[in-house]
C-alpha cells in the first residue's frame, strides 16, 4: 500500500511512453521490501514521500523544493546541488534531497560490473535514483541527506575511482560521442581529447571561478551525435580537409541495389528504388556533386562536410585523410538571450595529444576574456553578442576568416580599424575633388 | 597581495556588505582584491580551504560567503 494517494502521478503512467513514475513506485517498491537487505541510510521511505511531493506540486502547481544551498564536499565548489523541501514535515523521506553528480566515463562505456558497484552505493547511501544521464553527460544521483554526501564522495573516490561532475559556474563534465571506439566517421579521437581536457582543468571543473557555466562537447564528425553545436560554450567538431574517399563500386552497388542506403536504417518501410540523383546528388546542400556516366564526382572545394552523402553510402564514401576539427563558440539553451548555436572561430586545427594549441591559443585566451569581462551568469556566447565577435578574435589573436560569415554582408561584424588600412582613413580633399564633384 | 592581507580584505569588505548580502559572485570577490580573476581564484580558494569563504550553489551558478551568515531563506528574495 502506498505511503501517499497520488492520482495525478497516476495518471502520468497511462501513457504510451516508459514512466518515471513507475520507476520511482518500483525503487518504493524494492526499498519497502528490502530483499537484498541493504543497510539504508537515509530514510527508507525516501521514494515514497518524493512521489508524495511531485503529486502535491502538480496539485498546488508549484513546486516544493527550495533552491540550492550551501551543501558540497570539502574543497569542491561544485558536483553537489542542494535540495531541500519545504514540507519536511509532510515529508520527512526528502526533507534533505541533494543531487550529486558524477562525472561520466569518456564516451559512456561501462563494465556491468562498474554499473553495478554505483548502483548498490547510490542504494545504500542515496534514493537508490539515478538519471543516466543528465543534459551534460553526468550521471545524476537523485537525493541524499547531507550526511551522506562525504561519504559518498569517498567511496567514489577510494573504491570506484570515480571523480564527481561539474555545476555551478564551473567547467562542465565535458563530454563526447563514441567516436573513434566505435564509429568510423570519427575525425579525431573524441574520447582522448575529452579525457586530456578533463584531467588538465580539474581546477575550473571544481573550484568556481567563471561568471557561469562553461561547456565543452566533442563531436567526431558533423553528424554531431552529442550535439555540441547547439549547447556547448565551445564545440569541437570533426573534418577532415582533404577529399571524400569515394569506392565507385560501391556507389554502383548502392545505385544497382545490392547495397541499401543509410545501411538499411530505412527499412521499416517500402520507400522504392534507390535514386541517386534525388537522394544523394540533389540534396547536397552545395550542389558540388556529380553523378554521370556511372561514375561519381565530387567538387571537394565547395563540400560544406554536411555528412549527408557519407550517411546515405557509407560503404561507397568515406571520411578524407586530412582529419582534425572545427571549433564553434557560444553555443547554449536559452537564459537569458534565447537559444544560440555555435559560430566558427577555428575552421580547421589538428587535434592531436597534447593540444597545446588547442589549449594555449583558444581555450585559456578565451577564458581570460570571458572571467574578465563576461558578466555574472553571462556565458560566453552572449558576451561575444555584446562585445562583438571581432574582439573575440582580437583577444584570442585568431584571425578572420570568410568560413567566419554566412555571407557576405549579412553579418559583417569584422571591421577594419584605421591602424589596420595603409594611409588610415583620412583623405586628401583635394585629391578627392579631382575625381569627385562637389 | 599577501595571503592574509587578502584575507582581512575580504572579511572587512563582506562584513560591511552584510546587512544588504550575504552571497557574492566570484567577480565581486576579484574586485574586492583588485585582481584580475585568475590571480584572485588561488586565494580565494584557499580562504575556502581555511574556511573563511564557503561556497553556495544553485546547481547552475556559484556564490561565496562568510560560513554562518547565508541564510537560506535570503536565496528565497525574504530578506
Ligand atoms: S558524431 Fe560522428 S563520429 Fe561521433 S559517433 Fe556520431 S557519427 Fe560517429
Ligand atoms: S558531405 Fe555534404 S556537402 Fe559534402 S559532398 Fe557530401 S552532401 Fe555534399
Amino acid at each position: 500500500m502506498a505511503k501517499h494517494e497520488t492520482p495525478l502521478l497516476d495518471q502520468l503512467e497511462t501513457g504510451p511512453w516508459p514512466s518515471f513514475v513507475t520507476d520511482i513506485k518500483r525503487e518504493a517498491e524494492s526499498r519497502a521490501t528490502n530483499e537484498k537487505g541493504v543497510d539504508y541510510q537515509i530514510p527508507q521511505d525516501a521514494c515514497e514521500d518524493l512521489l508524495g511531493v511531485l503529486e502535491l506540486s502538480f496539485k498546488h502547481g508549484r513546486t516544493h523544493w527550495k533552491h540550492g544551498g550551501i551543501v558540497g564536499v570539502f574543497g569542491y565548489g561544485g558536483g553537489v546541488i542542494g535540495r531541500y523541501c519545504d514540507q519536511p514535515e509532510m515529508f520527512p523521506g526528502v526533507a534533505h534531497f541533494h543531487t550529486m553528480r558524477v562525472s561520466q566515463p569518456a564516451g559512456k562505456f561501462y563494465t556491468t560490473k562498474y554499473l553495478e558497484s554505483i548502483c548498490d552505493l547510490w542504494e545504500r547511501r542515496g534514493s537508490g535514483i539515478t538519471n543516466m544521464h543528465g543534459s551534460t553527460g553526468d550521471i545524476i544521483f537523485l537525493g541524499t541527506t547531507t550526511p551522506q554526501l562525504e561519504e559518498v564522495f569517498y567511496e567514489l573516490t577510494h573504491n570506484l575511482n570515480q571523480d564527481l561532475g561539474g555545476s555551478g559556474s564551473n567547467l562542465r563534465t565535458p563530454s563526447d560521442c563514441i567516436g573513434a571506439a566505435r564509429c568510423e566517421y570519427a575525425c579525431y579521437d573524441t574520447q582522448a581529447i575529452c579525457h586530456d581536457l578533463t584531467v588538465e582543468y580539474q581546477d575550473e571543473l571544481h573550484r568556481p571561478a567563471f561568471p557561469y557555466k562553461f561547456k565543452f562537447k566533442f563531436d567526431g564528425c558533423p553528424n554531431c551525435c552529442v550535439a555540441s553545436i547547439a549547447r556547448s560554450d565551445l564545440s569541437f567538431i570533426g573534418l577532415w580537409r582533404d577529399e571524400i574517399r569515394i569506392d565507385e563500386e560501391a556507389v554502383k552497388a548502392y545505385v544497382g541495389g545490392e547495397l541499401k542506403p543509410n545501411a538499411g536504417a530505412h527499412a521499416g518501410r517500402d520507400w522504392g528504388a534507390f535514386d541517386i540523383q534525388k537522394e544523394v546528388i540533389g540534396l547536397c546542400p552545395t550542389q558540388c556533386m556529380r553523378y554521370e556516366g556511372d561514375k561519381l564526382e565530387i567538387n571537394n572545394k565547395e563540400c560544406t562536410h554536411c555528412m549527408h552523402c557519407i550517411n546515405v553510402m557509407p560503404r561507397a564514401l568515406r571520411i578524407g585523410n586530412d582529419r582534425g576539427c572545427a571549433i564553434l563558440a557560444g553555443a547554449k539553451a536559452p537564459i537569458l538571450d534565447g537559444a544560440q548555436m555555435g559560430t566558427l572561430i577555428v575552421p580547421f586545427i589538428k587535434a592531436e595529444p597534447p593540444y597545446t594549441d588547442i589549449k594555449e591559443k583558444v581555450i585559456e585566451p578565451i577564458w581570460d576574456w570571458w572571467m574578465e569581462e563576461g558578466k555574472n551568469r553571462e556565458r560566453l556566447g552572449e558576451l561575444m553578442k555584446r562585445q562583438g565577435m571581432q574582439k573575440l578574435l582580437e583577444m584570442t589573436g585568431l584571425d578572420p576568416d570568410p568560413r567566419m560569415i554566412q555571407e557576405p554582408r549579412t553579418n559583417p561584424y569584422i571591421f577594419w580599424k584605421e591602424d589596420e588600412v595603409e594611409g588610415g582613413f583620412k583623405r586628401d580633399i583635394n585629391e578627392f575633388r579631382k575625381y569627385h564633384k562637389r | 597581495m599577501e595571503y592574509d592581507e587578502a584575507k582581512e580584505k575580504i572579511k572587512v569588505e563582506l562584513t560591511k556588505k552584510l546587512k544588504t548580502k550575504s552571497k557574492f559572485y566570484f567577480n565581486d570577490l576579484a574586485k574586492i582584491l583588485g585582481m584580475k580573476p585568475r590571480e584572485a581564484k588561488k586565494l580565494i580558494n584557499q580562504m575556502v580551504l581555511d574556511g573563511v569563504l564557503e561556497y553556495w550553489s544553485s546547481g547552475s551558478t556559484s556564490m561565496y560567503g562568510m560560513p554562518g551568515t547565508g541564510k537560506q531563506s535570503s536565496a528565497e528574495h525574504e530578506d
